[in-house]
């Protein structure tokens, strides 16, 4: 590391920074327009530096963990990572719940976390944590700045190893001696880094993508099931292509939805536990699955023993460990998502075959006989407002495009169910952790950085609550997210399970005490709208969009006893669903 | 089924952590572990032995290959190859025992190494599995402290695993 910042690079300049300054800069060197974070006594050098220049601007957040979510979701819709600051103990522990948020989700994220002097390390020092010790685990990387003048270069790898391979979050912890105002250093940002042992693969191999091709032309009931992999690989146009060359349906989990045009004819719905009955069934009975940017999830597979009894499994992803992790591959292809669909969609035009199209008539004739069974049929005559159709509201006035970021419950599957993602980065939400709290931050840092697009909230009672505080840090930068409060009076998946597994025994899961949210979000300085009936329901999200910047707190009381359908009955195979309340297959 | 690891690491604060911690947070075994610099002091290497089905196997060498400072990961017991393991052993070696231990450790073509009146420190260098058979032979012989370092492996032949 250290002969890597010194030698003829840094003849080339002779600009002296402090560490501090050099944070900064080299941030703004990267491009970074935007940094979330709270102020603290390590950190507080840095936040001098930030404050004597204007190009990196700073969000100041009223938790760590909203500022984590922030940065994470810009990196969800632009594809860029997010960075954050924060100073060291509480600040770096209240950021470890959206660390571990973007790592599941394989999100590019730079953490800067504060630490105390580096001559206190280990004494249990004022503030200080063993934060490389606890991030170590929910992390893609970790580091420690030693020297200031490595600040540059460990800036640059922490954005390298965030941004490349299978992405994910990295923390750089930087004791606040390496930043003191006064100690200055050459500066120089390098362009590139290469690392000996740290080369991700790019292309995917070139006799697995044959054989892959091969295995795909013989099939007669195909399935394409698409992943979150997809959207950060940008490889969406790529796979749209593929799967309309081969008139193969798709399908996508919930970290891929707007991977494939939901508003396609070829797109069967999600997958998984709360996926359509025609995406589950064709994923059981198909004989070759392609799956792409897909990990297998537990979410997804139902009892592994009984997934997909026919199928041939193609696998293609960049990271070795997810193939043949839970489900096993039959043609792994390990590479960037977007090459190897590249590849694949030459090979095919160079063959310009085709599937065998009676075959795929014939499974696209039962795909259809599946899909009219449920249809995402709910009690839509019901006196109560169901949270299916607020979404299908919200869905038109947005005209599907919107950003919806959601939090986490049964109002998320209701977004994923019934918003119709067209493009991919539009679909922001936790899906392998599952972080309550997520929805209301996400709705910001994607508003920040997209301020024209309409950007929703979608949440519940529960999650909102639980970075409500951020009302605040909305007022403070103007941003206009409409949060859609499903409000239904309880933690809705938690009165799911009890309902189904429990007897109906609501332990805890009933949320007493309510805030009036409409008086909150005024006394926030925001709009609040209350929605108690159908009714009132179109005139208040006409109001609500119609006020451009400014943000509007939809609380809208829905049906308490509403459950979310189809769900995979536990323990059983991809398509052993309960349809409703009183039907299963 | 019992399988020995070597690893290329690179040589910096925290990389043995990350590696060990890897092995806890995924539930996987360590039945030793023994690492050093190589000749090359940015480089360390260390040999793991664990066990565990193919696909555990699998699953150990792709996420030790995905550690940002792992450099090369190799199962050497998949080949032809050479494990020793080095072993500390003090044993009480009294009366006519005293005797007994050391045409014992002589038969394992072990050294005493450290001597008391009441005492002998043998050392032994061989497979593991020999060990275990040195520490058998002891048979009732009192046995007051075992020190091993866990194996060390290279492969067979001219195949190496370095940079």
């Amino acid at each position: 590391m250290t002969s890597q910042t010194k030698s003829a690079d840094l003849a080339k300049t002779t600009e002296m920074l402090s560490g501090a300054a050099m944070v900064i800069r080299a941030l703004a060197d990267e491009g970074v327009e935007y940094l979330y974070g709270y102020p603290g006594g390590a950190v507080l050098h840095i936040y001098d530096a930030l404050f004597q220049q204007n190009k990196v601007k700073h969000v100041l957040v009223r938790h760590e963990q909203a500022a984590t979510h922030m940065a994470d979701a810009y990196a969800r819709a632009s594809g860029k990572a997010g960075v954050v600051l924060v100073t060291s103990g509480p600040g770096a522990t209240n950021a470890v719940t959206g660390i571990a948020t973007a790592y599941m989700d394989s999100i590019p994220m730079v953490v800067l976390t504060g630490q105390v002097m580096s001559h206190l390390i280990g004494g249990d020092a004022f503030q200080e944590t063993d934060m490389l010790g606890i991030s170590r685990p929910i992390c893609k990387h970790n580091m420690s700045v030693r020297r200031p003048e490595d600040i540059p270069y460990l800036i640059k790898k922490a954005f390298h190893i965030a941004q490349s391979g299978r992405p994910g979050p990295v923390v750089l912890d930087i004791p606040k001696d390496m930043t003191m105002p006064n100690q200055k250093f050459p500066y120089h940002y390098p362009t590139e880094i290469s690392l000996r042992s740290y080369q991700p693969k790019q292309q995917g191999h070139s006799g697995q993508i044959k054989k892959a091709v091969t295995a795909l032309l013989a099939a007669k009931k195909p399935i394409l099931y698409a992943g979150g992999g997809v959207i950060m690989g940008n490889a969406s146009s790529e796979l749209t292509e593929l799967a309309q060359l081969l008139n193969l349906p798709v399908t996508n989990t919930l970290m891929g939805l707007g991977a494939y045009p939901a508003g396609d004819k070829q797109f069967i719905g999600m997958l998984g536990m709360h996926g359509s009955y025609e995406a589950n069934q064709t994923m059981h009975h198909a004989d070759v699955i392609l799956a792409v940017g897909a990990r297998f999830d537990d979410r997804v597979t139902n009892n592994t023993k009984k997934f997909c009894p026919d199928a041939t499994i193609i696998h293609i992803d960049i990271d070795p460990a997810s193939i043949s992790k839970t489900v096993n591959a039959h043609i792994p292809i390990v590479g960037l998502v977007k090459p190897v669909l590249t590849d694949m969609l030459a090979l095919l035009k160079q063959k310009k075959k085709k599937l065998d199209s009676a075959a795929l008539s014939q499974w696209w004739q039962q795909i259809d006989q599946w899909r009219a069974v449920h249809g995402g049929r709910y009690d839509s005559a019901a006196p109560l407002l169901k949270p299916q159709y607020v979404i299908e509201q919200v869905s038109k006035i947005t005209k599907g495009d919107a950003f919806v970021c959601s939090d986490v419950g049964q109002h998320q599957m209701f977004a994923a169910q019934y918003y119709p993602f067209n493009k991919p980065n539009r679909w922001i939400n936790s899906g392998g952790l599952g972080t309550m709290g997520f929805g209301l931050p996400a709705a910001m840092g994607v508003k920040l950085n997209y301020p024209d697009a309409d950007v929703v909230c979608v949440t519940g009672e529960g999650s909102i609550q639980m970075n409500i505080q951020e009302l605040s840090t909305c007022k403070q930068y103007g941003l206009g997210v409409k949060i859609i409060n499903l409000n239904n009076g309880y933690l809705g998946m938690v009165k799911q399970w009890q309902d189904m597994n429990y007897e109906s025994r609501y332990a805890s899961s009933y949320m007493d005490s309510l805030p009036d949210f409409v008086k909150l979000a005024e006394a926030y300085g925001h709009v609040g709208i209350r929605v108690t009936t159908p009714e009132e329901l179109q005139p208040a999200l006409e109001r609500a969009f119609a006020l451009k910047d400014q943000l509007v707190f939809l609380d809208i009381h829905i049906d308490p006893k509403e459950h979310v359908y189809p769900m995979q009955i536990p323990g059983g195979a991809m398509n052993d669903m309960f349809l409703s309340k009183t039907e299963r297959t | 089924m019992r399988h020995i690891i070597s690893v290329l690491l690179e040589n910096e604060s925290g990389a043995l952590a990350r590696l060990v911690g890897l092995f806890a947070q995924r539930g996987y075994n360590i039945d030793s572990l023994n690492v050093a610099p190589t000749d090359d002091p940015t480089l360390s290497r260390l040999t793991l032995v664990t066990h565990g089905n193919d696909q555990v196997i699998e699953q150990i060498s792709k996420h030790l290959h995905k550690l940002i400072e792992v450099v090369k990961v190799s199962d050497i017991s998949e080949a032809a190859h050479i494990e020793r393991e080095l072993m500390l052993v003090k044993v009480k070696a009294s009366g006519n025992q005293r005797e007994e231990v050391k045409r014992c450790a002589d038969i394992f073509r072990g050294q005493i190494i450290d001597v008391t009146p009441i005492t002998y420190t043998i050392q032994l260098v061989g497979t593991s599995d020999k060990l275990d058979a040195f520490i058998q032979a002891l048979g009732t012989t009192p046995i007051l402290e075992v020190v091993r370092s866990g194996a060390s492996g290279i492969a067979r032949g001219e195949k190496t695993l370095a940079l």
